[in-house]
C-alpha cells in the first residue's frame, strides 16, 4: 500500500478519497486553487499543496502543476477523482513517465475507450451487444441511408464528435433522412467543426443502465452489478440507484456478462463503468441491451454501488493501484438491499435547472434516517462556503440504503425534507419531487421521464400563510431578544392597554408582503399578513419552525422546498444614502482629470467616473451605484469642496421607499 | 414566608356585582384609550401617510425591540381640556426597549395639530424628562412639530416649566451622563429645533425633516430670501453643510434602525442592586381585583386581598401587624425584586402614620423599593386624636415619605383625599410614577364632605342674619358641589391634567408596578438622609 498518496481533484470526491485513504493509513496531499484555499478537502488532507488561480485551466487541469507538486510533496501515486484529469491519457503518460503510479487504468486502456465508435468496435469484435449502427468513415448520402434502411427505423442521426444533443436527429421515416442529414451536419459543423455523423438505432423507452466493473493488473475482473442512471434532465444523472428497477437475472446475467467481457478485452485495471442503453418498452429484456460507452475512472454515483454489495470502491482503486489483487472474486460480491444517490445542486429547477452560485450560509444535512435504513452524505463544502462559478455546483450527494426499493425510496424523501441548504437555489425540492413521482415509484423510469414530467416536477406550491408569517417573524428579528428574568424581557407586549405591532415587509420573488407583528401576553408573537396572503388570520408561532436567517434573507424549510425571502436590511440601505442626493461631490479642493464618463452615460456601481487631483494626490471618483449620469464635471476643471462632480438622473424608485 | 389567605368568595352577590361595575370602568376606559391612540382625524392621518411618513405609533413599534414592553405615560393628558380633542396632547410618551435597553421616548403626533405644544405637551415632555432623568433613561425624541401653539403661547412659553425648561432638561441630563438622541422626522421650527441640536445624536430624514430657527416665510419676510424648506433646513443640509444633524436616513424605517443603531452602541449595562428571587406569580388570578373592591369608596376592605393578588407567590411578611392597624407594611417581593409595601385599611391614626415612618426607615436603610397602595379617606379628626398629636405623627409620615430616597411607585387603588395624598405618596412627594385605578376618586376632600362644610358655613351664615334655609334648599346648594366634586375627582381629570402618569386596569396592577420598579432600578438607589422627626 501507499504510504502518501496526492488527490488531483477537489469537492466531495476529493474529501471521499481522503476519508478512505486516512481509514487505510494513507497520507494525503490535496491540491487547491486559489477559490478553494479554504475548503473542506484542503482541511482535511495532511497536506495541501497551491496549484493556480481558480479558473480549472489553470489549476486542476494543469498536470504538470500537480505532478510537481505529487513530487514536491513526496506523494507515490496520484488519484484523479472523476472529471478533470481522470480520462486523460496523456496525463496518465506523465505520470507514470515521472515514476508516479496513476490509480486508474492505462492510459492505452482510456484510449481504446474514448473515441466512441472505435470503442463500439472494438466492442463489437469482443462479443458485446452495441446499438445497430453504422460507424464507419464514409460520409455519402446514399451510404448512410441504405444503412439506415438495415437498421431499420425509427434511427438517430448523431455527430460523430458529439455530445450534448448537438448534431443529433431523430428520423421516424425514410423521406425525411435527407433533409435530417443536412441539418444534423449543418449543425455538427458549427458546434464541433466536424460534420461527419453516425447513424443508430433509435431506442424507444431507452434506459440508461450501467454495470460497475472492477480489474486487477493479474487479468481479472470482476462485475459489482448494475446501476440505475435513467433519471436525467438535460443528459445529466440526478438520482441514481441500485440495483435497476425491474431488473430481471436473465438481463443482469447477459449485461454483466457483457460488461466484463469488455473489460477483459482492454486489460482493464481499476474501476471502470460500462454504460449500456436498454430498450424498456417491452420490459427488460436480455436481448434488448446495447453497449453506449465506457467511463473508465471513478463514477460521481459509485456510492450506490458500495451501498449495495458492503464495498469501498475506493479502497479497491487503492489496493489494485498498488499492487494488490483485487480483495474480492465474483463468488464473493453478493447484492443486498437497495441504494439511491440524490444530487444535490445549486441549480433553479423552475429555470431549466439553471446553475446557480452564492454562499451557503445554512447547510444543515439530515440527522436521522428510518429505522432500517442507512445514509450516507458525500460533500466537499460546509455551511459559510461559497459555491463559485469556477466548479461544477453539486453541494453534496445524499446516498440512502434499505432492505428494498420502496423502503430505500422512503428514507431518500425522508432524508431531502430534512436537507436545508440557503443562500443560493437548490434543487432539493425537484429531487423530493422526483422520488415521490409516480412513475418513478413505479420503477418505471426511462431517460425521458424528467422531461415529460417536468412541469408537476418543478412547480413549487406557493408558501402557506404559515410560511410567510415564520419568514416575516424571522426578519423582523423577534427572537433576538435577550430572555432574563427582567420584567422588561419577561413581561412581552405589556401595554395598558391596546398593543402595538410593529409592521415588518418582505419579499418573495417580485411580490410585496406586509405583515403586523404582535406580542401576546402570553409570550407568543402573533402575525397578521396583508392580502393576498392572509388578511384576516393570525399566526400564533408557537414552535419556530425550520428556517434560516442570512444576510439579507430569511429562507423557511417546508419538507424538501426551500422558501426564500428577502428582508431588506434598513440599514444596509446607507450605503445608497451617499448616492440618495443623486450627486458625488468633490470632498476637497482639486483639479478634475481624465473625466471617463458622459452626460447620458449608463454606469455601473463601483465604474471610475473621473479623478480628481487633490493634495498632490490623484482621488478615483467611482459611481456609488447603478445609475445614468445627469451632468458631469469637465476636465481640466478647478473645484473647490463641496462642488458636484457627478449628478445622476434621479430615478423615482431608489428614492421613494418609504414605508407604509 | 407568609402566604397571604384569601376570603374571598368570587361567587359571592357582592363579588359579582362589584366585578361588574369595574369592568365596566375598565371598558370604558379601555375604550377611550382605542380613542386617542387613533392620534388625530381621519384626514390628517391620511395626510401624513400619503408624505410617506409613518403614523407615531407606527414609528413607535418600529423603534421598540418586537415584544418590548411599552409603559406609557401621559395617555389621557389634555383629554377633554381644549374644546376639541388634543389626543394625549399629541405626544406618546413612555419607557420601552430599544436594543435590550430601557428609554424614554418622546413621539410627536404631527397627526394632531401638527404635533404643536399645547400646555400640557409641555407638561408632559417635561414629565418624560423628569421620569427619564430620575431614573436613568436615555431619552429618544422622534421629532415632528410644529413647535409651540401659538394662541397658548401664554401658557407655554414663558415660565420655569415651560417650553424652554425642554432643552435645559436636555443639557443637564447629558450632563449627567443620559444620552439624548433626536430623529427628526418632519417639521422642527423655532425652538423646536434645539430638541436635536441639543441633543448628543441626531438623525434627519430627507425630504421630511426640517430643522430652521426661522421657516421660508419667515425669511422672506426678513431678508427677502426665497429659500424651500429642504434647501434651508433639510436633511442634506444638516448632515453635509451645518453639522447641525449627524445622520441622513432616507425615511422613517431607515431613520429609525439608525437609532436603534445609535442606542446599541451606547456602551450601558443595567446593573441591579438588589437581592432579587426569581419569579413566582400570585396564587390568585389578578382579575378577581374586579369583585375585590367595592363599588362604593367608603366601603371598607381588607387591603391584604390585593396585595396576595400582586406579589410573588402571594408571600408577604407584615411588619407591626397588631399595631397601627389601618395602615398595612410588610415585605414582598414582585416579579422577584424585593419590595416594601405600604397599603391603607382604613383612616390613619397617630400609630399607623407613626409605623408607617418606621417602615419606611426600614426600607431605606436597606435600600428596598416602595410601593403605596392608596386608598385615604384622611388622618383621623376628633379632640381626643389632635390632642393624642395626629398632626406631629401624619408630619412623620410625611417626613419620612417626603425624604425617602429608595424608589417610590404609588398606586391610587381608592380614594386619595386631604393630607392623607400627603402621607402616602401623592404627586407632590414625587414617586417615580404614579399610577390610577379606573374607580379612584383624587380631592382635597370627599365631595360629601365638602358639600356638607360649606353647606354648614352657609347655614351659620344665613341664620346669624335670622333667616331660614329649608333642607330643600340645602339639598339643592349641595347637589353642585357634589357634582363638582365627582367630576373633578374622576381619574380622566386627574389624569388629563397629569396629576399621575396614567389610568391602569387593575388587573394589570402588577405588571404596571413589575415594570415601574424595574425601570427605576436603572438608576443606583441613593443612601436616605431623613430631616428632623418632631417627636
Amino acid at each position: 500500500m501507499f504510504s502518501k498518496i496526492l488527490i488531483a481533484n477537489r469537492g466531495e470526491i476529493a474529501c471521499r478519497v481522503i476519508r478512505t485513504a486516512r481509514r487505510l493509513g494513507v497520507h494525503t496531499v490535496a491540491v487547491y486553487s486559489d477559490a478553494d484555499a479554504q475548503s473542506l478537502h484542503v482541511e482535511m488532507a495532511d497536506e495541501a499543496v497551491h496549484i493556480g488561480p481558480s479558473p480549472v485551466g489553470e489549476s486542476y487541469l494543469r498536470g504538470d502543476r500537480i505532478i510537481a507538486a505529487a513530487l514536491s510533496s513526496g506523494a507515490q501515486a496520484i488519484h484523479p477523482g472523476y472529471g478533470f484529469l481522470s480520462e486523460n491519457p496523456d496525463f496518465v503518460d506523465q505520470v507514470v513517465a515521472t515514476g508516479l503510479t496513476f490509480i486508474g487504468p492505462s492510459a492505452a486502456s482510456i484510449r481504446a475507450m474514448g473515441l466512441k465508435d472505435a470503442a463500439k468496435r472494438l466492442m463489437e469484435k469482443a462479443g458485446v451487444p452495441v446499438v445497430p449502427g453504422y460507424h464507419g468513415e464514409a460520409q455519402e448520402i446514399v451510404l448512410l441511408a441504405s444503412k439506415a434502411r438495415e437498421i431499420g427505423y425509427p434511427v438517430l442521426i448523431k455527430a460523430r464528435a458529439g455530445g450534448g444533443g448537438k448534431g443529433m436527429r431523430r428520423v421516424e421515416h425514410p423521406d425525411d433522412f435527407s433533409e435530417a442529414l443536412s441539418s444534423a451536419r449543418r449543425e455538427a459543423k458549427a458546434a464541433f467543426g466536424d460534420d461527419r455523423v453516425l447513424v443508430e438505432k433509435y431506442v424507444d423507452k431507452p434506459r440508461h443502465i450501467e454495470v460497475q466493473v472492477f480489474g486487477d493488473n493479474f487479468g481479472n475482473a470482476v462485475h459489482l452489478y448494475e446501476r440505475d442512471c435513467s433519471a436525467q434532465r438535460r443528459h445529466q444523472k440526478v438520482i441514481e440507484e441500485a440495483p435497476a428497477p425491474g431488473m430481471t437475472p436473465a438481463l443482469r446475467k447477459a449485461m454483466t456478462e457483457a460488461a466484463v467481457k469488455a473489460a477483459k478485452a482492454i486489460n482493464y485495471s481499476g474501476a471502470g463503468t460500462i454504460e449500456f442503453i436498454v430498450d424498456a418498452s417491452q420490459g427488460l429484456k436480455a436481448d434488448r441491451f446495447w453497449f453506449m460507452e465506457m467511463n473508465t475512472r471513478l463514477q460521481v454515483e459509485h456510492p450506490v454501488t458500495e451501498m449495495v454489495t458492503g464495498t469501498d470502491l475506493v479502497e479497491w482503486q487503492l489496493r489494485v493501484a498498488s499492487g494488490e489483487k483485487l480483495p474480492k472474486e465474483q463468488g464473493e460480491i453478493a447484492l443486498n438491499g437497495h441504494a439511491f444517490e440524490a444530487r444535490i445542486y445549486a441549480e433553479d429547477a423552475a429555470k431549466g435547472f439553471l446553475p446557480a452560485t452564492g454562499t451557503l450560509h445554512h447547510l444543515k444535512f439530515p440527522q436521522a434516517v428510518p429505522e432500517g435504513a442507512s445514509m450516507r452524505i458525500e460533500t466537499g463544502v460546509r455551511a459559510g462556503d461559497a459555491i463559485s462559478p469556477y466548479y461544477d455546483p453539486m453541494i453534496a450527494k445524499l446516498v440512502v440504503h434499505a432492505k428494498d426499493r420502496p423502503a430505500a425510496l422512503e428514507a431518500l424523501g425522508t432524508t431531502l425534507s430534512q436537507t436545508e441548504v440557503a443562500g443560493s437555489t437548490v434543487n432539493t425540492a425537484f429531487l423530493a419531487a422526483l422520488a415521490a413521482d409516480p412513475d418513478f415509484r413505479a420503477g418505471d423510469v426511462d431517460t425521458g421521464l424528467i422531461a415529460r414530467h417536468q412541469q408537476p416536477l418543478t412547480d413549487v406550491a406557493p408558501p402557506t400563510g404559515e410560511i410567510v408569517a415564520a419568514a416575516a417573524l424571522a426578519a423582523s428579528d423577534a427572537g433576538s431578544l435577550p430572555s432574563s428574568n427582567d420584567p422588561w424581557s419577561s413581561l412581552a407586549g405589556y401595554a395598558h392597554f391596546h398593543g402595538m405591532a410593529r409592521r415588518t415587509r418582505l419579499k418573495f420573488g417580485e411580490d410585496d408582503i406586509g405583515a403586523r407583528i404582535s406580542v401576546r401576553p402570553d409570550g407568543r408573537f402573533q402575525v397578521a399578513l396583508d392580502a393576498p396572503y392572509d388578511n384576516t388570520n393570525s399566526h400564533d408561532l408557537r414552535a419556530i419552525p425550520r428556517l434560516a436567517r442570512w444576510p439579507g434573507h430569511v429562507t423557511v424549510f417546508d419538507g424538501a422546498v426551500g422558501y426564500t425571502f428577502t428582508a431588506p436590511d434598513p440599514l444596509a440601505r446607507s450605503d445608497d444614502a451617499a448616492a440618495a442626493s443623486g450627486s458625488l461631490r468633490a470632498p476637497m479642493p482639486g483639479l478634475v482629470k481624465l473625466v471617463r464618463a458622459a452626460k447620458g452615460d449608463v454606469v455601473a456601481r463601483g465604474q471610475p467616473l473621473l479623478i480628481l487631483e487633490a493634495m498632490k494626490m490623484e482621488h478615483t471618483i467611482t459611481a456609488p451605484h447603478d445609475g445614468t449620469i445627469a451632468e458631469i464635471a469637465a476636465e481640466g476643471s478647478q473645484v473647490s469642496d463641496g462642488t458636484v462632480l457627478v449628478r445622476f438622473v434621479e430615478e423615482p424608485n431608489a428614492s421613494s421607499g418609504a414605508g407604509v | 414566608m407568609a402566604t397571604l389567605q384569601t376570603q374571598i368568595s368570587p361567587s359571592s352577590e357582592t363579588f359579582r356585582a362589584n366585578a361588574e361595575r369595574m369592568r365596566a370602568l375598565v371598558a370604558d376606559i379601555s375604550e377611550k384609550a382605542s380613542a386617542v391612540e387613533r392620534g388625530g382625524s381621519e384626514e390628517a392621518r391620511e395626510r401624513h401617510i400619503s408624505r410617506g411618513k409613518l403614523l407615531p405609533r407606527e414609528r413607535l413599534a418600529q423603534l421598540l425591540d418586537i415584544g418590548s414592553p411599552f409603559l406609557e405615560i401621559g395617555q389621557f393628558a389634555a383629554w377633554s381640556m381644549y374644546g376639541e380633542e388634543i389626543s394625549s396632547a399629541g405626544m406618546i410618551a413612555g419607557i420601552g426597549r430599544v436594543e435590550g435597553t430601557e428609554v424614554m421616548i418622546v413621539v410627536n403626533d404631527a397627526t394632531v395639530k401638527g404635533g404643536t405644544y399645547y400646555p400640557l405637551t409641555v407638561k408632559k415632555h417635561l414629565r418624560a424628562q423628569e421620569i427619564a432623568l430620575q431614573n436613568n433613561l436615555p431619552c429618544i425624541y422622534l421629532v415632528d412639530s410644529g413647535g409651540a401653539n401659538l394662541p397658548n403661547q401664554d401658557e407655554v412659553f414663558p415660565d420655569r416649566e415651560h417650553f424652554g425648561r425642554i432643552f435645559y432638561n436636555q443639557a443637564n441630563m447629558s450632563a449627567a451622563g443620559i444620552p439624548q438622541i433626536a430623529c427628526v422626522m418632519g417639521s422642527c421650527t423655532a425652538g423646536g429645533a434645539y430638541v436635536p441640536a441639543m441633543s448628543d445624536e441626531t438623525i434627519m430624514v430627507r425630504n421630511q425633516a426640517t430643522i430652521f430657527l426661522g421657516g421660508p416665510p419667515l425669511v422672506k419676510a426678513a431678508t427677502g430670501e426665497d429659500v424651500s424648506a429642504e434647501d434651508l433646513g433639510g436633511a442634506d443640509v444638516h448632515t453635509r453643510l451645518s453639522g447641525v444633524a449627524d445622520h441622513y436616513a432616507l425615511d422613517d424605517e431607515h431613520a429609525l434602525a439608525i437609532c436603534r443603531r445609535i442606542v446599541k452602541n451606547l456602551n450601558r449595562n443595567k446593573t441591579v442592586s438588589l437581592n432579587l428571587h426569581k419569579s413566582t406569580p400570585p396564587l390568585h388570578p389578578a382579575d378577581e381585583l374586579y369583585g375585590i373592591v367595592p363599588t362604593d369608596l367608603r366601603q371598607p376592605y381588607d387591603v391584604r386581598e390585593v396585595i396576595a393578588r400582586l406579589v410573588d407567590g402571594s408571600e408577604f411578611d407584615e411588619f407591626k401587624q397588631n399595631y397601627g392597624t389601618t395602615l398595612i407594611t410588610g415585605f414582598a417581593h414582585l416579579h422577584g425584586m424585593p419590595v416594601g409595601i405600604i397599603a391603607n385599611n382604613g383612616v390613619l391614626f397617630s400609630e399607623s402614620a407613626v409605623k408607617g415612618a418606621h417602615f419606611i426607615e426600614l426600607c431605606c436603610q436597606r435600600r428596598i423599593p416602595l410601593v403605596f397602595l392608596q386608598n385615604i379617606t384622611g388622618f383621623m379628626v376628633g379632640r381626643k386624636y389632635e390632642a393624642g398629636g395626629i398632626a406631629k405623627d401624619g408630619a412623620k409620615l410625611v417626613m419620612a415619605v417626603a425624604t425617602a430616597r429608595v424608589p417610590k411607585v404609588t398606586v391610587i387603588i381608592g380614594g386619595s383625599f386631604g393630607a392623607g395624598n400627603y402621607g402616602m405618596c401623592g404627586r407632590a412627594y414625587s414617586p417615580r410614577f404614579l399610577w390610577m385605578w379606573p374607580n379612584a376618586r383624587i380631592s382635597v376632600m370627599g365631595g360629601e364632605q365638602a358639600a356638607t362644610v360649606l353647606a354648614m358655613v352657609k347655614r351659620d351664615g344665613i341664620e346669624r342674619k335670622g333667616g331660614e334655609w329649608s333642607a330643600e334648599e340645602e339639598a339643592k346648594f349641595k347637589k353642585p358641589i357634589l357634582m363638582k366634586y365627582e367630576h373633578e375627582g374622576h381619574p380622566l381629570y386627574s389624569s388629563a391634567r397629569l396629576w399621575d402618569d396614567g389610568i391602569i386596569d387593575p388587573a394589570k396592577t402588577r405588571e404596571v408596578l413589575a415594570l415601574s420598579l424595574s425601570a427605576a432600578l436603572n438608576a443606583e438607589i441613593e443612601d436616605t438622609r431623613f430631616g428632623v422627626f418632631r417627636m
